[in-house]
């Protein structure tokens, strides 16, 4: 599975269990406006760290904040290299 | 110190014929033949007045120095066998050790600073006069953090017996077999009831379940003790069944009513009972209705030989079986109350007249602000069929700061019961805990692991605990 396909996957998956409408996950879609709460991001954070070995946030390299959904799959497509 | 100091030595004439044995796993020793020869040949005087470090490793040969020593030495100091070596010196510079006791692979064989060495051998020799008691002697606990040099409890025999009953059983005799480390305050209140009313059969530092189990059925166990992980691990060892004990204890951590349930199934005959007990505390309840916690009526009971109160959401105790202290320099951090009752940290909360414990302050997982009790969740999950035992603890998230996360053990197949795949049982697990738990305290992930770790005293092992 591609990393963008894992961490769609993901996203479907908690909006599921923390009940959640989830926005149509386009690239220009603003985080903040996908419809999931900072809990929800918490856990997709960590289950991405289990499913594809990586947690860019705790890395030692300094990293922008993602804003939009495309940013998100990009941040993890460079750290997953 | 009190004018007339009992001992142990007394309470085993007092048994007269009826003093049981010792069932180590290498001999067995008659108590009854202490009043003619000794484990210490013919060197127990070299220790008499002294502050005596036991830093023995097998627990027979321990037991041995205990009832010897107890009324001899001025103050003994009850090395557990998992004692860090780099913590053995602190232990004894805190305690003024002027001697120690030892056995081949025991602790105390690395410190040489100590004038007085001495073996003790199960193999009793040397004939013993008479017993003289002279000394009420200072028994000194350390406590089991799993960070830092421990610290010193300072008990003596009277607090250490407050929870036990005079009485002798006149009809069956009673043989204990205990999970515990018999130099740790849970393991010693067996060690003495067994001195008290019969036998006892001790696990040996890291002996497989089904060893210790057949011993035990060897020597006839009828009353057995152990924390839930232990219990947990006799479950999954599929020996259960080699013994058939007519009283069950669980204490030193929190019993959940999965545990308390697979217990009673696999000993209908049993008293399945949970205890409260600290080192600094004492024991403060046992609870025998089969069900997790314990009944709100314990709490301010009136006229209670045992004073329990809930401040500050910790249990607070108060009784006859409180520690006196921390030994040296840790004196000041004894977390007593000023109505003198011990606050244990353990925090519990009232739920349908029933306090449940929550876990240990220190242990609180923080998820965005809000408080998550490790204990809580694992109850939940601890709850499923396929499930034996497991951990949650945090994982550092860059969001809420923490998430939980949970490590799982599960039940072994048995004919005509397929396991589901992990992955499906994860889902399994996570949607359980979202039916019954805030989502804040649902684990993030949820990870079949092959084993999770037991202290040497019988604790499931926290990280940062």
């Amino acid at each position: 599975m591609s990393i963008r396909a894992t961490i769609t996957t993901q996203f479907e998956q908690v909006a599921v269990e923390q009940e959640r409408t989830l926005a149509s996950l386009a690239d220009d879609l603003k985080l903040i406006d996908c419809g999931l709460d900072s809990l929800s991001f918490a856990i997709i954070v960590a289950r991405l760290e289990d499913a594809l070995g990586v947690d860019p946030f705790s890395s030692d390299q300094a990293v922008d904040f993602p804003v939009t959904f495309g940013d998100f799959v990009r941040l993890y497509e460079r750290f997953a290299k | 110190m009190p004018s007339k100091p009992r001992s142990l030595w007394e309470s085993i004439t007092a048994a007269g014929t009826r003093a049981g044995r010792l069932y180590g796993a290498g001999a067995t020793v008659n108590l009854a033949d202490l009043s003619r020869a000794s484990s210490f040949g013919g060197r127990l005087q070299e220790l008499r007045g002294r502050s005596v470090l036991l830093g023995v490793k097998d627990p027979l040969r321990a037991s041995l120095a205990m009832l010897e020593l107890d009324g001899v030495a001025a103050r003994m100091v009850l090395c557990p066998a998992d004692l860090a070596a780099a913590h053995l010196t602190a232990v004894a510079r805190n305690a003024a050790a002027d001697a120690c006791v030892g056995d081949a692979g025991g602790a105390a064989t690395t410190l040489d600073s100590l004038r007085v060495r001495v073996d003790v051998d199960p193999q009793l020799s040397v004939p013993q006069g008479p017993r003289v008691t002279s000394h009420a002697t200072e028994w000194v606990l350390l406590t089991s953090g799993t960070t830092g040099i421990p610290k010193l409890v300072q008990h003596d025999l009277t607090t250490l017996t407050d929870a036990l009953t005079d009485a002798r059983p006149v009809s069956e005799p009673i043989v204990w077999g205990t999970f515990y480390d018999i130099r740790r305050y849970g393991g010693l209140q067996i060690f003495l009831r067994a001195v008290h009313s019969g036998s006892l059969v001790p696990a040996d530092p890291g002996e497989a379940v089904p060893v210790f189990l057949a011993r035990a059925r060897a020597a006839g166990v009828t009353h057995i003790s152990g924390t839930p992980s232990h219990w947990r691990k006799v479950l999954m060892s599929g020996a259960a069944s080699m013994i058939a004990p007519s009283y069950v204890r669980l204490s030193g951590e929190i019993a959940d009513q999965a545990v308390l349930d697979a217990l009673r199934a696999a000993y209908p005959q049993a008293i399945v009972a949970h205890a409260f007990a600290s080192t600094e505390a004492g024991v403060a309840f046992e609870v025998r209705d089969g069900l997790a916690g314990f009944p709100s009526s314990f709490i301010d009971a009136p006229g209670a030989r045992v004073r329990l109160t809930v401040a500050g959401d910790t249990l607070h105790v108060r009784s006859g079986g409180n520690a006196h202290g921390y030994l040296g320099a840790d004196a000041a951090s004894f977390a007593r109350g000023s109505d003198g009752a011990v606050d244990t940290g353990d925090l519990v909360e009232e739920r349908a007249g029933r306090y449940h414990f929550l876990g240990r302050q220190g242990g609180i997982i923080n998820v965005g602000g809000l408080k998550v009790y490790p204990e809580e969740i694992e109850a939940v999950i601890n709850s499923h069929p396929w499930v034996r035992m497991s951990l949650v603890r945090a994982k550092r998230n860059p969001i809420t700061g923490a998430v939980v996360i949970a490590d799982v053990v599960l039940a072994d197949e048995a004919p005509g019961a397929t396991r589901p795949a992990a992955e499906r049982l994860s889902r399994e697990l996570i949607q359980s805990c979202r039916q019954s738990l805030a989502p804040y305290k649902v684990p993030a992930t949820i990870r079949v692991v092959p084993g999770l770790e037991v202290s040497a005293s019988g604790k499931l092992v926290r990280p940062n605990a």
